[in-house]
């Protein structure tokens, strides 16, 4: 929204300039009067505005969403609330979600990532879980272009600031980089909690006559976007009192959590939400929808940071580290207590009732009064033209000229930004704060531990934008597929996802086709998988100039584990064990890493995802960690199987040697990413024991060789390991601290 | 006599003591083109408003608040000026 | 044996501490609040825990260093209770003079959270007893602000009184730079008072009590103590 150049005609009159500095359309606007049977005032429409905005109703993809199989007998709660909830055995419940933060992170990396985690970590505390893990999805453009370690750096460090001082560990994510990102950096930021699976609190307010609490930070002018009619003219003072990018602050936070924490092990609480996106406006007007009561707030008694706030700003304000809740009126007292221990600011502002209006008082005058139900239900949607991506043509390796030398290849792919170490940045995070991390960043799934128990959740975040732009349906499938496996390599069964969906500009018939495709193909696999949607987020207008980013819709996937004594890692363990691969391997190599690198091209079709294969090979791969049987296992990905070797070789300095038995060209065998295979070690006397359990199954499975020494040896070449570690380890440190 | 002071308090490393942050800044700057950065030392600003309070007092708190609280007098040292309140 | 783990605005490894002592000791830990103005009675060990008290605002450990609570820590330091902080905990005491020098920025200017090699520099204390002098352990560090600095002679009293519990170290004991993780002086991880009954260390030994979490050298320093106080 821009900023107004000059004071509105009259006072609070509606000009049709107004109506599209707020970013409402004509015909919004002519909804508006037909339900109002009136012309809004400024804050009236103020909250419209952000009530019908892309980010809080979804108005482009809730008919596409709705789609999305979001059910099972261990869902508890799917999307429509904070976060999702699932059951996960002996009373207990995982509640987690997916956000994005990349338009803020864009302009002040460090803020913009800071309050992204702190957002989500309320999304997900405001249920009655405590955080017990963060995971991050993070895209960035070329390592050429000049914003680019800026941004990564401010971004991580903003991710390890807050994060860390709230106390609860990152455990993992990914971060690709790819030109599409140049102008469009994407933060995505995830948090899994616990709690007791009888104690999980909603956010529907129906309890009429009860109070209306406010709690945390006091509310300033922050993120409201430029709109700021209160003020006659822009002057000097003015410029003060303009938007302010929304500053993080951690330390409140943490003593909100566990004030909140601590009030919810009481009875007092009868609703409570927290205060995100369009601030006190959606929170309140989100609690009275669902309840399908009406509100009345005197915002004279918000707790106010700044002076002269109108009722605009303070309806409006993105202020951070904010809930709403509404309690038993005979608990205040209680109440109060908690939060004054925590020195976490609580105010009364308000009362629900049954008038299903919201109605708002400031100086003892009425401000604004409409009609919630309306405001929520009716909110636009709109049924955005779309194009399908037109099909690329598939790559057959015999049209490439197979690579001089193999291992060169293997180095120039370790040393690619998308698949070298990420220590560089998770280092920043602290993984093992709360003492129940069994693995972190570098496992092919985090797994932490269920505190005072043996059970622990395996969780990871996965997608292959590439394979995405090149045929959304696949990459949709593929995304949500990759998540499958990771958890299953660890030993747990994937129960649910969230996701991240973010896209180019959806007025744009052909990226509406690539979110429309995405969401078929994610659908397609949670139901193949049994693996349901429980929360999300949609990121959309990820685009400047023209140039949209690689569609990416990034999922969250949760499994449980229940012995955490039987988790495998993916580093092999010892020498002298059998390696194998399961699944087929075709030579895929159509919108490779291996294409891109090798031959500069990013063509070719995405390599297919066979569900059903996925399915079995995965059951195999989990029954056969259930009995012991496997030292090490990884499943494979970018890069292929050979990057895939060598990864689990650099783990722990255990080198191997190979024989690959294949009509394939090698390099096509080694480089291809075909979907639904892992690696597996294990000791050379299980072998027999292995290969018979895969055969009864019908499970493709191929001895590709044994661990040995401190070199990968395939075909008679040779590399020392410590090479390879030496060159997938000094790639980002040497790109951002030189 | 009394006023509105308000106290821009200044905190800075002693003399001797590494300081990292304001050795990245130096070469951020060389980077940037400045040529002739000799050093950089990075320190902090705090603004207190005392109020309406006589020099004196005011001048006797502060100190007692940089002792007390806001330095470190270990690797720190303070010092600071008053400016009239205009609010 | 009773201990008590103080909790301030921002400690967020108060439950890693007091679950590694109730589980080595078997006995409840008390949970103090740092507005308290009393310590419980009868006390032989408090635990200053990780995290970031006061948001690390001002200075790590600043504000927390002027909680209530802690005259009465300081009190009891001078009656010889055992005391030890950890990462946060160190900072603190460095603030209460309990202990002398500073935590400064990491020298990289990066929070590194890793598992470290650690030399045992003086076994000699109720800390320390049960690992060998100099050998070589692996302990977690999470820190933003660990570069541990003290002026040249307080430097050197340190040292000359065998006050140095820990530094960091290669796989193979060997001092260097290379394996000093934050730029301390000296490569030092940890100190003690000089009754050795107060110690202040940058690494968690709470999160190396647990082998399935990474590793249980940590637990020795525990059970040593736990059993001595």
């Amino acid at each position: 929204m821009t900023s107004l150049k000059k004071k509105p005609a009259n006072n609070d009159g509606i000009t049709p300039q107004i109506v599209s500095e707020h970013g409402l359309k004509p015909e919004e606007y002519k909804k508006i009067l037909g339900i109002l049977g009136r012309e809004p005032n400024l804050v009236e429409l103020g909250i419209f505005s952000v009530m019908w905005s892309e980010h809080c109703s979804y108005k482009s993809t809730r008919i596409h969403l709705k789609n999305l199989p979001t059910k099972a007998d261990w869902v508890i709660c799917g999307p429509g609330e904070n976060a999702g909830v699932i059951d996960i055995g002996d009373g207990m419940a995982a509640i987690f979600k997916m956000e994005s933060h990349n338009h803020p992170s864009f302009i002040e990396p460090y803020q913009g990532a800071a309050t992204g985690v702190g957002g989500i970590m309320r999304d997900v505390f405001t249920m009655g879980a405590r955080p017990v893990a963060m995971m991050n999805a993070l895209r960035f453009g070329e390592l050429s272009n000049n914003r680019t370690k800026h941004l990564i750096s401010g971004v991580v460090a903003g991710i390890g600031g807050y994060g860390n001082c709230m106390g609860v560990p990152t455990l993992g994510g990914e971060c690709n980089f790819h030109k599409s990102y140049n102008g469009n950096i994407l933060v995505n930021a995830m948090c899994v909690g616990l709690a007791d699976k009888n104690k999980i609190f909603y956010s529907a307010a129906s309890s009429v006559g009860s109070p209306i609490v406010y709690v945390g930070s006091k509310t300033g002018r922050d993120g409201i976007h430029g709109a700021t009619m209160a003020s006659a003219e822009f002057d000097d003072e003015s410029e003060e009192k303009r938007p302010t990018v929304q500053v993080g602050d951690p330390f409140e936070e943490k003593r909100l959590l566990e004030a909140c924490l601590e009030l919810m092990a009481t009875d007092a609480i009868l609703s409570i939400q927290d205060m995100g996106a369009a601030g006190l406006t959606c929170s309140s007007l989100e609690m009275a929808n669902k309840g399908g009561t009406g509100i009345e707030l005197i915002l004279d008694n918000v707790p106010m940071r700044e002076e002269g706030m109108t009722p605009y700003e303070l309806m409006l304000s993105e202020s951070q580290e904010r809930m709403l809740m509404v309690i038993k009126p005979e608990k205040e007292k209680q109440a109060r207590a908690i939060f004054d221990k925590w020195e976490v600011d609580f105010a009364i502002i308000g009362k629900i009732t049954n008038t299903g209006r919201m109605v708002l008082k400031m100086k003892d005058k009425v401000v604004a009064d409409l009609p919630i139900n309306p405001l929520s239900d009716d909110a636009p949607v709109y049924e955005r033209p779309y194009v399908k991506t037109s099909a690329e043509k598939t790559i057959d390796y015999n049209s490439l000229k197979a690579p001089k030398n193999i291992n060169q290849v293997l180095k120039d792919l370790l040393r690619d930004p998308d698949i070298a170490s990420k220590r560089w940045i998770y280092e920043q995070y602290d993984s093992q704060v709360m003492n129940d991390t069994v693995a972190a960043s570098g496992s092919e799934a985090a797994i932490v531990r269920i505190h005072g128990t043996h059970k622990a959740l395996a969780i990871t975040t996965d997608v292959t934008p590439r394979y995405c732009f090149a045929d959304p349906f696949e990459g949709g499938k593929q995304a949500v597929a990759e998540t499958w496996r990771n958890i299953t390599s660890v030993g747990a069964k994937p129960l649910a996802i969230t996701n991240c969906l973010n896209f180019g500009n959806p007025e744009k018939p052909n990226i509406m086709g690539q979110l429309v495709g995405c969401l078929e193909g994610m659908s397609e696999a949670c139901r193949a998988l049994d693996y349901p949607v429980i929360s999300g987020n949609v990121s959309l207008y990820n685009e400047t100039n023209g140039v949209a980013i690689l569609p990416t819709p990034a999922i969250g996937g949760v499994g449980i584990l229940s012995d955490c004594n039987k988790k495998v890692l993916n580093g092999f363990t010892a020498d002298g064990e059998s390696i194998f691969v399961i699944g087929n391997t075709a030579g895929h190599l159509g919108a490779s890493i291996y294409l891109r690198n090798i031959e500069n091209r990013e063509d070719g079709t995405p390599p297919p995802v066979d569900l059903s294969l996925e399915r079995k090979n995965g059951d195999f791969i989990r029954s056969l960690i259930e009995q012991g049987l496997v030292t090490a296992c990884k499943d494979i990905t970018g890069g292929g199987l050979y990057v895939a070797i060598a990864k689990m070789a650099m783990k722990n300095n255990i080198g191997a040697n190979l024989v690959i038995k294949s009509d394939i060209a090698l390099f096509a065998y080694l480089f291809g990413e075909d979907q639904g295979r892992y690696i597996i070690s294990c000791a050379s006397k299980d072998l027999a024991k292995v290969t018979e359990l895969a055969n009864k199954s019908n499970i493709y499975i191929e001895n590709i060789g044994s661990t040995y020494g401190s070199e990968l040896n395939i075909a008679g070449e040779k590399v020392a390991v410590r090479e390879l570690v030496d060159l997938y380890e000094g790639v980002l440190p040497d790109y951002i601290d030189l | 006599m009394t006023a509105n002071l308000k106290a821009k308090i200044y905190i800075t490393l002693k003399k001797g003591v590494l300081d990292p942050q304001g050795k990245a800044i130096k070469s951020s700057l060389t980077h940037l083109g400045f040529s002739g950065v000799e050093s950089v030392r990075q320190g902090k600003f705090i603004e207190v408003e005392l109020g309406d309070i006589d020099k004196k007092t005011a001048e006797n708190q502060v100190k007692e608040m940089c002792e007390k609280l806001l330095a470190n007098t270990v690797i720190e040292n303070y010092n600071f000026e008053f400016i009239c309140d205009q609010q | 044996m009773r201990s008590a783990v103080i909790i301030f605005p921002g400690s967020n490894c108060d439950r890693d501490m007091y679950t590694t002592i109730e589980k080595i000791t078997g006995k409840q830990s008390h949970r103090v609040w740092h507005a308290d103005s009393k310590l419980p009675e009868g006390l032989d060990f408090i635990a200053i825990p990780g995290g970031f008290s006061y948001g690390d605002y001002l200075r790590c450990g600043a504000m927390a260093a002027r909680s209530p609570i802690m005259s009465e820590v300081i009190k009891s330091a001078k009656k010889g209770l055992y005391i030890l902080g950890v990462c946060n905990g160190f900072q603190i005491l460095t603030e209460t003079g309990l202990l002398p020098g500073t935590l400064m920025r990491n020298r990289n200017l990066k929070f590194i959270c890793r598992t470290v090699n650690l030399q045992v520099a003086n076994n000699d204390s109720s800390y320390t007893a049960g690992y060998k002098q100099k050998q070589v352990i692996k302990v977690p560090i999470a820190h933003g602000e660990g570069n541990f600095f003290a002026d040249s002679s307080t430097l050197q009293e340190i040292e000359d009184e065998g006050r140095v519990a820990f530094r960091y170290c290669t796989q193979d004991g060997k001092v260097e730079d290379q394996a000093n993780p934050n730029g301390s002086l000296n490569n030092i991880a940890g100190i003690f008072s000089k009754n050795k009954r107060i110690l202040g260390m940058m690494p968690h030994p709470e999160r190396a009590s647990d082998s399935i979490i990474g590793s249980s050298d940590g637990k020795v320093l525990f059970q040593k103590l736990l059993g001595a106080a």
